[in-house]
């Protein structure tokens, strides 16, 4: 395989482009995994929690739109931020920001159908104890998340996976303008175009460690937070 | 998870805002594809401090970019078509930056015998008799204009199994091609650039019609109040003066010169002093 063993020297000998274009991508994505998971766990928790008129309906279009397709959501995000659309006069087209608007629209139902999913079950079973200290509805939306605290960062998780290798509505809204909103599925889609096959396989392989690393990471910090919450 | 959070907030720091010096440029994936923009985007930024940026996508949609006023210029190759952007009142100032030309690239085996073709006509026919496989861009690009135009002066409508439009880039039309065993039109910048030609090779060039021009257009400052047209005079006026001019001049892959420059301002020098050009 000269291709791979040719990818392996790009990464061995990666420059200050590569470090740009993977720092650029890492803020990109957990950006939007924060705003994304700081809206959606909030309301995948209430749909879990209350029963509202409506609350069927925004279950069944949530999980519908985990399927949005990135182009789409590229696409929507574009007509907004252009000049001649409604938010125009932000200027935020062909910016980093509008990549994180697009990658938040789109993992938005992930986290939000996830965390349902996750607190259901618990809803379920601290029901009666939750009434019976009479707990507001912050306390008690609270409490659920923390206790399904590990399930709740899997959704998250599953949110910046999602971000990360996404390329679809980056390359859109972003314009993959070198050195300022070029990030490495985008650089991935460039070099193929490019028929530098080799050099989008090394790029291809980085970004598969990062969202590998990033969940050890993830992982990592909640076995140690784990074992010391026994301990105490 | 606060440390995550923490990491985050870290990393989300507010990204680069763009200042009076750095400019928008919509433009063509054969531009960026041949690598001009890396070579002389820097060299543009040490003379004047400009940073421009470029987003490269297909001479239709880069002109649709300009008209909603979401760059400050375009650079493409459509004559027609940047004519009809100016006259439409969304550009003004169009200027002439540098050629290059079209070949037509297919497997050397040339089951179609273009190689023998004596005209762009004459080839377009000859691909249209031999059913080969043809890679249209089908991007509304330049360059899938002008393979159009051929379609048209060769009386050929293209349809069937044969003929793919792919609704990509340049490059992509070219890796089809090298995977199919295809024919496609391509401009020769991102032809001698690219970098999986396989069985390919060029089989038809050098005709007249085949002529590459690129033609400069600054976004109407009427149309549009926030474009940054200060900025971009300077850099049209950069990229047409003999300095900009002989950098383009001077970019080459694999030894070999890809655009030619022919600015107003270039081609007014005595021609010992332009570095010849072939035509």
């Amino acid at each position: 395989m000269l291709t791979l063993s040719e990818a392996w020297r790009l990464i061995a000998s990666a420059d200050s482009d590569l470090v740009m274009i993977v720092t650029l991508s890492l803020r990109v994505s957990l950006t939007a995994t924060l705003v994304a998971s700081a809206l959606a766990i909030p309301a995948g928790a209430a749909v879990a929690i209350w029963s509202f008129p409506g609350r069927r309906v925004i279950v069944i279009v949530a999980t519908s739109l985990m399927a949005l397709p990135p182009v789409v959501v590229g696409l929507m995000v574009y007509l907004l931020l252009s000049r001649s659309g409604p938010l125009g006069d932000l200027g935020l087209l062909f910016t980093p920001g509008a990549m994180i608007i697009a990658q938040s629209v789109l993992i938005f139902p992930i986290v939000m159908a996830l965390t349902r999913e996750a607190i259901l079950p618990l809803e379920r079973e601290y029901r009666l104890l939750i009434r019976s200290v009479d707990a507001g509805p912050g306390l008690r939306m609270a409490t659920l998340v923390w206790d399904a605290r590990f399930a709740v960062t899997t959704a998250i998780l599953a949110g910046f996976g999602r971000a990360i290798a996404e390329v679809g509505a980056v390359i859109i809204v972003g314009g993959n303008i070198n050195g300022v909103t070029r990030i490495m599925t985008t650089t991935i889609a460039l070099e193929t175009s490019k028929g530098n096959l080799e050099l989008a396989l090394a790029l291809g392989i980085i970004l598969i460690s990062i969202a590998f690393l990033v969940n050890a990471l993830t992982h990592g910090i909640l076995h140690l937070g784990q074992k010391y919450q026994v301990s105490r | 998870m606060r440390f995550c959070f923490a990491l985050a907030l870290v990393l989300c720091a507010v990204p680069g805002v763009a200042t009076e010096r750095t400019l928008t440029l919509a433009s063509t994936t054969s531009t960026q594809n041949s690598g001009l923009y890396d070579y002389l985007l820097p060299i543009l930024k040490d003379e004047t401090g400009i940073d421009v940026q470029v987003v490269a996508v297909g001479t239709g949609q880069a002109l649709r970019i300009a008209q909603n006023g979401d760059a400050d210029a375009v650079m493409v190759h459509h004559r027609t078509s940047e004519d009809a952007f100016v006259s439409g009142g969304h550009g003004v100032d169009r200027r002439d930056v540098m050629y290059n030309d079209f070949v037509i690239v297919g497997p050397a085996v040339d089951p179609a015998g273009i190689s023998l073709a004596t005209s762009v006509r004459d080839a377009f026919e000859k691909l249209a008799e031999g059913q080969v496989i043809f890679i249209s861009r089908g991007d509304d690009s330049g360059t899938h204009k002008r393979e159009q135009e051929f379609w048209e002066m060769a009386d050929v409508e293209p349809s069937g199994s044969w003929y793919r439009e792919i609704g990509s880039g340049m490059g992509a039309a070219l890796n089809m091609a090298s995977v199919t065993d295809g024919y496609t039109l391509s401009d020769r910048g991102t032809w001698l650039s690219f970098g999986n030609k396989g069985n390919l090779t060029i089989l038809f060039s050098a005709d007249p019609p085949l002529f590459n021009p690129y033609g400069l257009i600054l976004v109407n400052p009427d149309r549009h109040d926030h474009v940054r047209h200060n900025t971009a005079l300077q850099f049209a006026d950069w990229l047409t003066s003999v300095r900009g001019q002989l950098a383009i001049a001077g970019f080459r892959v694999a030894g070999e010169q890809l655009f030619c420059p022919n600015s107003e301002e270039f081609l007014s020098l005595p021609q010992d002093q332009r570095p010849p050009c072939p035509d």
